[in-house]
């Protein structure tokens, strides 16, 4: 759908869009009533514990599970055996419950569900595997060694010429690109060319995943689940359990942050496994250290960056090279990684090549705007070095090459209006960026992009009797889409926020919806909430038109009211909403409205964000004491909760560039799998994160809306790292900055 | 596992010297707790000693202070005494943890728990301080640096525990500080520490020193060294340079996943400069 | 292993249960009496996300034994509001969408309360090493130091 006419200025004054209300799920949530995924039980419960693997990479020879199943209080005992074969999702089923080889420290390898956990623990310890270790592999580079150990036999990459002959730890790789760059090279004056790495972050959600189920012998069942999409964890769970989707209904709690990690199965499938040779429900709640070593962090990533310009600051040709590992089954998010790096630069001569890499390491699941900061901290940096290279402010530089309108992205679509520019020029105007600066402080400058998601939604609405709104969506709220989708069907119909109640629905109660992902749901969701409130206020005209005697088309809907479409259509006082509802029953019954759609159009994001950091320079210790984030809203629904998506994305960003870091042995065991020494940034870390909501409608949604979720955290790794250059001379080039890498840099400065 | 909470001292002993299998002393259990629920240890018994009067008191003694194996790290830092005599050792206590760790977390525990990198130890070695050891036996008085042994080993016998930690009265003029490295602000295990306790005279010439180092070898250490340089000088950036490069050179640190050998050197000199600094200035604000 | 019978007072309520000698207040709290608002986060003391008070202390209810409740007074985020009343701080965190996902915010509530009564006029700084032992990953903090200032703000003017 295209809304251009809607989204111009002037088209609309808003009532609703834009104000600040109190989020529906507020109260339960301040009072400890909100129901997450491990606040719920079950009569006849019973605990599933997990035995996971503590060899990266091992073959599995056998397991005797015998004395755990004779054990006090054992009920139940799965294995891979207990699963059946040819899935839809192979390496999900081979994930969540090893195969022939464990290949991770944390790999699932047996269950077992008691009548307490004390017990099932207990029970865990009498589960005797056999392994055969192998070695392993969990450095990106690394596993392209010509000697690494090989985790697939079976892996042969698409889209490497000349094809290998023998398996390796490549599973894909891409290109993406138009122009000459080797042509584009030779014209430049100056070009950079450097290599960075990554370390994998982890999504770092408080709530450890959790999950209820029962599955029968009759093959219906249901699951409660903290999630970020239900639906396709039903499709998942059928899947792996032969099960058929409209007999598993599954139902997503509160849900206690996910930022992309909880957009798969782990123990859920387990659990459902559990229950069902058990005949009683089962609860499964991971620990801590489980998030940690078995869930889906991110990518590592080691990416080569050559960039090339003339000596007036423009860009001439782009290159990088991205080499992703994603953990021990395909799917790194290096295709996106190679997409977005040079996004934000309009270049008639790019190309960039990715190579999704597999490790023992736990399988990546998406982690907000998966590929694209350490895409983004490459590509910053070098554009920071080659801006003081040719004498250029780093903000002009960038503006002299940004994309805009008309612009041919790197990745092959052309850009229609986007905000980038906008962010730039705001936050070259912002106070922040021509404030003092004190004594080892540094400030740094870089810009971020995401493609932002639609997809398939399926929303539902009914006018209540008292002229209340019950509104049923299908994508988990995870940060106040609630609050914002309310305030579209308020808009829409009319009505006040406070009249408009939204529930998640379950898998049984919607048309399916894809996950709460992408940034889409303020968009998407938003979209179909929109069009079912005007399919609504449509049945509403008809009703009235009919108590007016007059045609349907006659009726239009304004300001909460039914009104006569013109002097033409009769002269009746306008009905409103409540009286409509009120009269439903003897105008035709019940009031509703639905709307699904494959959404696209979702609108590109672009953001610029400023730091100043400041470097101890005898510990190497970089504190933010400043931050700016800018960035294109599109339209904020709730100006709230997109400044708190634009501050919780950089503060994660500042964290993934300072210190968070998965740190393995050389024997492939993860060394830190806690909140101790897995170090998220904590309140005292941090300054106030200013947050500056930019407006460039975005076309495709009715009010111009734009995903604001994952751009937010694509900016600050090369931001910080470009802050850290400008206080200590030193161009860091290792995520995360942590105080040695730091320190070790000054002194070889001196 | 057997869960007991006496009301003496005596009755502390016997249920500890009566235990065949692993007793374990409860105090803030904010090690204690960690360690069973990750299966590092599975005690057959543990005394609370929290319900012992005596445990829980900081009191007056010879012009020091004597503290209690159960005051936790908030009692401490609330003790207005304690903070004004020993600065450094109540800011070593309140870095363990976050402010629900410090409502449990006892020095004396934190002592024990024997951790190399654990972060009132440096300020207790620098200060001298004198555990009470009781058990079966004979009560004794051992200098907290002969409390640990090696990472999560000490010299207590079994059925001992240390019932109190004392803190000795000062000369005017004197003060001590604990820094540590941590990469973010709070919240983090000590990657260096290092404890300071001097003595100035009136012509700010140090007549007295102490200087200890944290996670930079299997135990504290006490740097004799780095108080020489120290001794006998004014505390100007000569002597802190000094200070530093006695420090640094006494270090004997590990690689691991919180830092480097290199680094850790390094801070060490660091920190022992940091801390002499101000622990110096405490020491001049006390006329 | 046998269980303790233990007696203490949560919320004012006065309150018997049998737990295991090595379960933690956390697991009574949650299971056994049905207090889910407090929340395991890390199991380890390094979230917050389980923070309540025994007599009057802040303190990590997975750090502590159920069996050492005996005789406490308890406190957890569902005693924190008076009847229909909320307290200042529950509003000013709806007030100022201070709570993304919800998950840490019982565990802040808590200590933001036990700050307050220590200290009613804390600066930005000091809420924020006071609140370091409680993780937030959606928020960035921002806007939660920013409603425990306002509260404070706001508590010292309705004394006044």
């Amino acid at each position: 759908m295209n809304y251009q006419s809607e989204v111009s200025p002037d088209a609309r004054k808003f009532k609703s869009i834009g104000t600040r209300p109190l989020r529906p799920d507020g109260l339960d949530k301040v009072t400890g009533k909100a129901r997450f995924g491990a606040d719920v039980s079950a009569p006849g419960m019973l605990h599933g514990v997990i035995l996971r693997s503590p060899h990266a990479h091992a073959l599995i020879k056998s397991i005797d599970t015998s004395k755990a199943e004779a054990a006090e209080g054992v009920h139940a005992v799965v294995t891979r055996a207990d699963f059946g074969s040819d899935f839809d999702n192979p390496d999900v089923m081979d994930n969540v419950m090893a195969g022939k080889k464990a290949l991770y420290d944390g790999h699932t390898v047996a269950a077992i569900a008691a009548s307490s956990e004390a017990a099932a623990r207990k029970a865990l310890k009498l589960i005797k595997v056999e392994y055969e270790v192998l070695k392993g592999v969990t450095d990106v580079d690394a596993a392209l060694a010509p000697d690494a150990p090989i985790l697939h036999e079976d892996m042969v990459p698409d889209g490497v010429d000349p094809a290998p002959t023998k398996p390796t730890n490549i599973a894909h790789r891409h290109e993406f690109g138009h122009g000459d760059v080797d042509k584009g090279f030779k014209e430049a004056d100056i070009i950079i060319e450097r290599s960075f790495k990554t370390e994998a972050a982890h999504q770092g959600y408080i709530e450890p995943h959790a999950c209820l189920a029962t599955l029968g012998s009759d093959g219906r069942g249901e699951l409660w689940c903290c999630t970020q999409g239900h639906y396709y964890v039903r499709e998942l769970c059928a899947d792996l359990l032969k099960i058929e989707e409209s007999q598993l209904r599954v139902t997503a709690s509160e849900i206690g942050g996910g930022f992309g990690g909880k957009t798969t199965v782990f123990i859920e499938p387990v659990a459902l496994a559990l229950s069902k040779k058990s005949n009683r429900p089962v609860k499964i709640v991971m620990s801590r250290n489980e998030v940690f070593r078995a869930s889906g962090p991110t990518a590592s990533s080691s990416v080569d960056v050559k960039i090339g310009v003339k000596k007036d600051g423009r860009i001439t040709a782009g290159f990088a090279n991205l080499r992703y590992q994603g953990g021990a089954y395909p799917g790194s998010p290096v295709e996106f990684g190679a997409m977005s790096a040079f996004a934000c630069y309009d270049l008639e001569n790019v190309k960039t090549v990715g190579y999704d890499i597999v490790t023992n390491r736990p399988k990546q699941v998406a982690y907000r705007a998966p590929g694209a900061p350490m895409a983004a901290f490459a590509i910053e940096s070098v554009v920071d070095e080659l801006a003081k290279k040719v004498g250029m402010d780093p903000i002009e530089f960038r503006l002299k090459n940004a994309s805009s309108a008309g612009s041919k992205s790197s990745y092959g679509p052309t850009f229609s209006d986007i905000g980038l520019a906008l962010t730039l020029e705001t936050a070259k105007n912002h106070p922040h960026y021509s404030a003092p600066l004190g004594p080892n402080q540094g400030r740094g400058v870089a810009c971020g992009f995401w493609f932002n998601f639609g997809g398939q939604t399926s929303v539902s609405l009914a006018v209540n009797a008292d002229g209340t709104v019950g509104l049923s969506v299908g994508t988990p709220d995870i940060g106040g889409s609630r609050a914002s989708l309310s305030l579209m069907v308020a808009e829409e119909m009319g009505v006040e926020y406070e009249k408009v109640r939204a529930i998640i629905a379950d898998t049984a109660s919607l048309g399916y919806n894809d996950v709460t992902d992408g940034s889409r749901v303020t968009f998407a969701s938003g979209i179909a909430a929109i069009e079912a409130s005007r399919n609504a206020c449509k049945v509403m005209c008809a009703r009235a038109a009919k108590t007016w005697g007059i045609p349907e088309d006659a009726v239009v809907w304004e300001d909460g009211h039914a009104k006569p479409a013109g002097s033409n259509a009769g002269d009746f006082k306008p009905m409103s909403l409540v009286e409509i509802a009120a009269n439903a029953s003897s105008t035709g019954g019940p009031i509703a409205g639905h709307h699904e759609i494959n959404a696209d159009g979702a609108g590109v994001s672009f953001s610029t964000h400023l730091a100043d950091v400041e470097v101890d320079p005898e510990t190497g210790r970089a504190e933010v004491v400043r931050y700016t984030v800018f960035q294109d809203a599109g339209k904020a629904i709730h100006p709230s909760y997109v400044e708190g998506q634009f501050q919780g994305g950089a503060v994660q960003g500042i964290g993934w560039a300072l210190n968070e870091e998965y740190i393995y042995d050389n024997e492939g065991r993860l060394q830190n799998p806690g909140f101790l020494d897995y170090r998220i940034p904590v309140a005292s870390d941090l300054p106030m994160i200013d947050a500056v909501i930019l407006e460039v409608p975005n076309p495709g949604h009715p009010y111009g809306v734009r995903g604001v979720g994952e751009t937010s955290i694509v900016p600050p790794l090369a931001t910080v790292a470009n802050a850290l250059a400008a206080a200590a001379g030193i161009r860091m080039t290792d995520i995360p900055m942590s105080p040695p890498k730091v320190l070790k840099a000054i002194d070889e400065a001196k | 596992m057997r869960y007991e909470a006496p009301e003496t001292i005596d009755a502390a002993v016997t249920l500890l010297a009566g235990e065949k299998g692993v007793a374990r002393v409860l105090a803030g259990g904010t090690d204690l707790i960690i360690q069973m629920s990750g299966d590092m240890i599975e005690p057959d018994l543990i005394v609370d000693i929290k319900r012992i009067p005596l445990l829980k008191q900081i009191s007056e003694e010879d012009g020091g202070f004597r503290i209690g194996a159960a005051v936790s790290g908030a009692e401490l830092g609330e003790h207005a005494g304690v903070c004004a005599l020993w600065p450094g050792v109540v800011e070593g206590v309140e870095l363990i943890g976050s402010t629900q760790v410090q409502g449990r977390a006892t020095l004396v525990g934190n002592l024990c728990n024997a951790s190399p990198a654990a972060d009132s130890v440096p300020a207790l070695v620098a200060a001298n301080a004198v555990a009470r050891v009781i058990g079966p036996k004979a009560s004794r008085d051992v200098p907290v640096s002969e409390i640990a042994t090696g990472p999560g080993k000490t010299s207590l016998a079994a059925g001992e525990f240390v019932e109190s930690v004392f803190l000795p009265a000062r000369p005017d003029r004197s003060s001590d500080a604990y820094l540590r490295f941590i990469p973010r602000t709070e919240m983090d295990i000590a990657v260096v520490g290092a404890g300071v306790s001097l003595t100035l005279d009136e012509n700010d010439v140090c007549t007295d020193a102490r200087v200890s180092l944290g996670a930079v070898a299997a135990r504290v250490l006490l740097v004799e060294e780095a108080a020489k340089a120290l001794i006998g000088n004014k505390i100007d950036d000569k002597t802190l340079d000094n200070l530093a490069a006695a420090a640094s050179a006494a270090a004997t640190p590990i690689n691991d996943k919180r830092g480097t050998v290199e680094f850790r050197t390094k801070v060490s000199g660091v920190l022992a400069k940091r801390a002499a600094t101000i622990a110096a200035d405490r020491a001049k604000g006390k006329k | 292993m046998s269980q303790i019978h233990v007696s203490t007072t949560v919320n004012g309520d006065a309150v018997e249960f049998l737990c295991e000698p090595d379960e933690t207040l956390l697991t009574v709290l949650r299971d056994r009496l049905g207090l889910t608002g407090s929340k395991e986060g890390c199991g380890s003391g390094d979230c917050g996300a389980c923070s309540i008070t025994i007599d009057g202390r802040l303190v990590c209810s997975c750090l502590a034994l159920g069996a050492e409740a005996q005789g406490c007074e308890i406190a957890t985020i569902e005693g924190m509001a008076e009847g229909e009343n909320l307290h200042p701080l529950q509003s000013k965190f709806l007030e100022h969408a201070a709570l993304q996902c919800g998950i840490c915010t019982p565990g802040f509530l808590v200590a933001a309360k036990a700050l307050l009564e220590k200290n009613p006029d804390p600066s930005e700084t000091e809420i924020r090493y006071w609140l370091a032992g409680n993780l937030c990953r959606c928020t960035g903090y921002d806007k939660i130091i920013r409603a425990v200032m306002d509260t404070a703000e706001e508590m010292k003017a309705a004394k006044s």
